[in-house]
């Protein structure tokens, strides 16, 4: 019998795949020529990649509305930014942190799945976007009566990953070759992503990704065919969560300082537009929405400007003002014109266009 | 079926004193059957007599204000319907309830999930353990398939297949958790006569396998036909309980079903 697979499994056709991995190989070297600004840009969309693919967990696979996803992203930085930095004087080596980050993430997302596990749809969504706020507001406020978190001002000095000799902070030339810090986040991340994916296409193929896709096509049939929907709801949320938290951990190292702002509902909402405009529950699909929704406000950053002087001579609209609304409009475009994404999960497609008949 | 037949008579599942109240409205009260292994016991009475609302107490979906269970000789304690099915009784639904944007094959396969063991990490790793479980997963799934005559629908999704292909398909799903007893909630609504003799062979053909049938409908002649023991319910309150002959006959059954003359 003919059982249908997806690519990870594909034996043949390898060439398409080498092809890539000479790309992204190559790829951050010539982001360099055009500037080392790129190679960060490319970096954060990577990240953004790690998270919608655990967001893609709890919301794609499993049908649970999140809206305050970031906090386990929040969690993870935290964690890192604590355990590596002189703030409290603790610098414990990366591969220690990301994994403890990964872990109290994974018990913060149980901690949010506990309370909401009968409610669905729009009260789920408000539940975690509240508790979203409240890890945020939290991280605020923990620099009184003991400075935990240092409150607004965020912690700084945040040591960047070393393995053996090689320090993620600093320039190191290989032969002619200039290798920056962001340089060697990269080829690390792309370690990570290479991880992520194969974990999640396992996770999907699975006995546990069945249930999470039984639950989510149908909750009371679930039941009674057997699964347990609590334990299971808890395990979309703990897992999304330790997701979201090893890229927070990441996060913490490049950016060498983390502080509250940078976990506001807006990134939420972000990396949730990132996995339904990629096509929520396909792998392949939240990798492309997260890559488009990290680059085009940056390259649209880079052309606004240029374009209107080119044209009118002088500038029109602020950049920044004309950006967005660029942006917000492909967003609504894509959705009027693709309702299950740029690129869907089979079972979505097909879905939304018997949905359209 | 991996059942053998039992000796008749030895009693699968004894309800005693059931009832459930909706709000004022009495849904069910003090209803008490025995279903006895092997047989096929069908579940009868007019619309809202209360058969969906036992059926649904029976399965944990809804929690029962008074009375016992005891199933397979030990009490059942209803805390949740993945206990029930977890201690042998699968349902189907009046309303089918598949997995729509799932294979059918990938329905069957959700069902052995309360059966086999494999976690997070077994999957992340791919274990051997994990994969020989797997491929076992499929292997029954697809028995289940060819059991129940949709074996050629494997890999189409469930909401695609045709409605008679969706009852049975539920019906797969449900014997994929190894039930005791296989409870089927109207299965053969909406059927045409073809598909209804199709379904009544299958029913027959589950319990020469050993399996034990509670049958809940409302084609009179298909219960009538089928059934080993038929039970009435009228206005939440079991009226008669016997051989399809004698309920046919029963005065009580025949006043549910057309009234009384003077009415």
């Amino acid at each position: 019998m003919k059982i249908p697979t997806n690519f990870l499994h594909n034996k043949g056709n390898i060439a398409p795949m080498i092809a890539l991995a000479i790309a992204l190989i190559a790829l951050p070297f010539a982001l360099a020529l055009v500037g080392t600004a790129w190679v960060r840009i490319t970096n954060f969309a990577v990240l953004f990649v790690l998270l919608s693919l655990g967001l893609n967990i709890v919301v794609g696979f499993a049908g649970l509305l999140d809206l305050g996803y970031i906090a386990f992203f929040a969690v993870g930085a935290y964690t890192y930014g604590l355990l590596a930095s002189p703030h409290l004087g603790v610098h414990l080596p990366f591969w220690i942190i990301l994994p403890i980050g990964a872990l109290v993430a994974c018990i913060a997302g149980a901690v949010l799945g506990a309370p909401t596990l009968k409610l669905r749809g729009d009260y789920l969504a408000i539940v975690t976007l509240g508790f979203g706020e409240i890890v945020r507001i939290f991280m605020n406020n923990m620099a009184a009566p003991i400075n935990i978190t240092n409150g607004p001002k965020g912690i700084a000095q945040i040591d960047s990953f070393q393995i053996g000799p090689i320090d993620f902070g600093k320039v190191d030339t290989l032969g002619g070759l200039i290798v920056s810090g962001p340089i060697k986040y990269y080829y690390f991340l792309m370690l990570a992503l290479m991880v992520v994916v194969i974990i999640n296409g396992r996770l999907k193929d699975s006995r546990i990704g069945r249930a999470w896709v039984a639950i989510r096509e149908d909750e009371v049939a679930a039941k009674a065919t057997g699964i347990n929907t609590r334990n299971i709801k808890l395990l979309a949320f703990a897992m999304g969560a330790s997701f979201g938290g090893l890229s927070g951990g990441m996060f913490a190292a490049i950016q060498g300082f983390v502080s509250p702002e940078s976990f506001i509902l807006n990134e939420s909402i972000m990396v949730l537009a990132m996995v339904v405009m990629g096509g929520m529950g396909n792998i392949w699909g939240v990798i492309a929405g997260a890559v488009l929704l990290s680059f085009v406000p940056e390259i649209l950053r880079y052309t606004v400007e240029p374009v209107q002087m080119a044209i009118f001579g002088k500038m029109w609209i602020d950049p920044e003002v004309l950006r967005m609304l660029i942006f917000g409009l492909a967003l609504v475009l894509t959705m009027r014109f693709r309702p299950a994404g740029i690129w869907p999960e089979s079972r979505h497609r097909r879905e939304m266009t018997a949905a359209a008949k | 079926m991996t059942q053998t037949m039992t000796t008749a008579n030895e009693v699968l599942l004894d309800a005693s004193g059931i009832g459930k109240k909706f709000g004022g409205v009495q849904a069910l009260k003090d209803v008490s059957l025995t279903i006895r292994r092997g047989e096929i016991y069908g579940l009868i009475g007019p619309n809202g007599a209360g058969k969906t609302t036992f059926f649904n107490v029976l399965t944990g979906l809804y929690q029962r204000d008074g009375g016992e269970i005891s199933f397979a000789g030990a009490p059942l304690t209803l805390e949740s319907p993945h206990t029930v099915a977890a201690a042998g009784i699968a349902r189907t639904f009046q309303n089918i309830r598949l997995f729509g944007n799932m294979t059918a094959l990938e329905n069957v396969m959700v069902g052995r999930h309360l059966r086999t063991r494999a976690g997070v990490f077994g999957a992340m790793l791919r274990t051997k353990t994990e994969r020989a479980e797997e491929a076992a997963i499929r292997r029954r799934a697809e028995e289940l398939l060819h059991y129940v005559g949709v074996a050629e629908h494997a890999n189409s999704l469930a909401r695609e297949m045709c409605y008679g292909d969706q009852r049975r398909l539920e019906i797969a799903r449900a014997l994929a958790t190894e039930p005791k007893l296989l409870a089927l909630d109207e299965p053969a609504a909406g059927m045409n006569a073809t598909e209804t003799a199709a379904l009544r062979t299958l029913i027959e053909g589950l319990r020469g396998d050993g399996l034990t049938v509670l049958l809940i409908e409302h084609d009179v002649k298909l219960v009538m036909g089928l059934c080993d023991r038929v039970a009435v319910l009228d206005y939440g309150q079991k009226i008669c309980e016997d051989v399809p002959s004698v309920v046919r006959a029963n005065p009580k059954v025949i006043e549910a079903y057309i009234g009384t003359a003077n009415e």
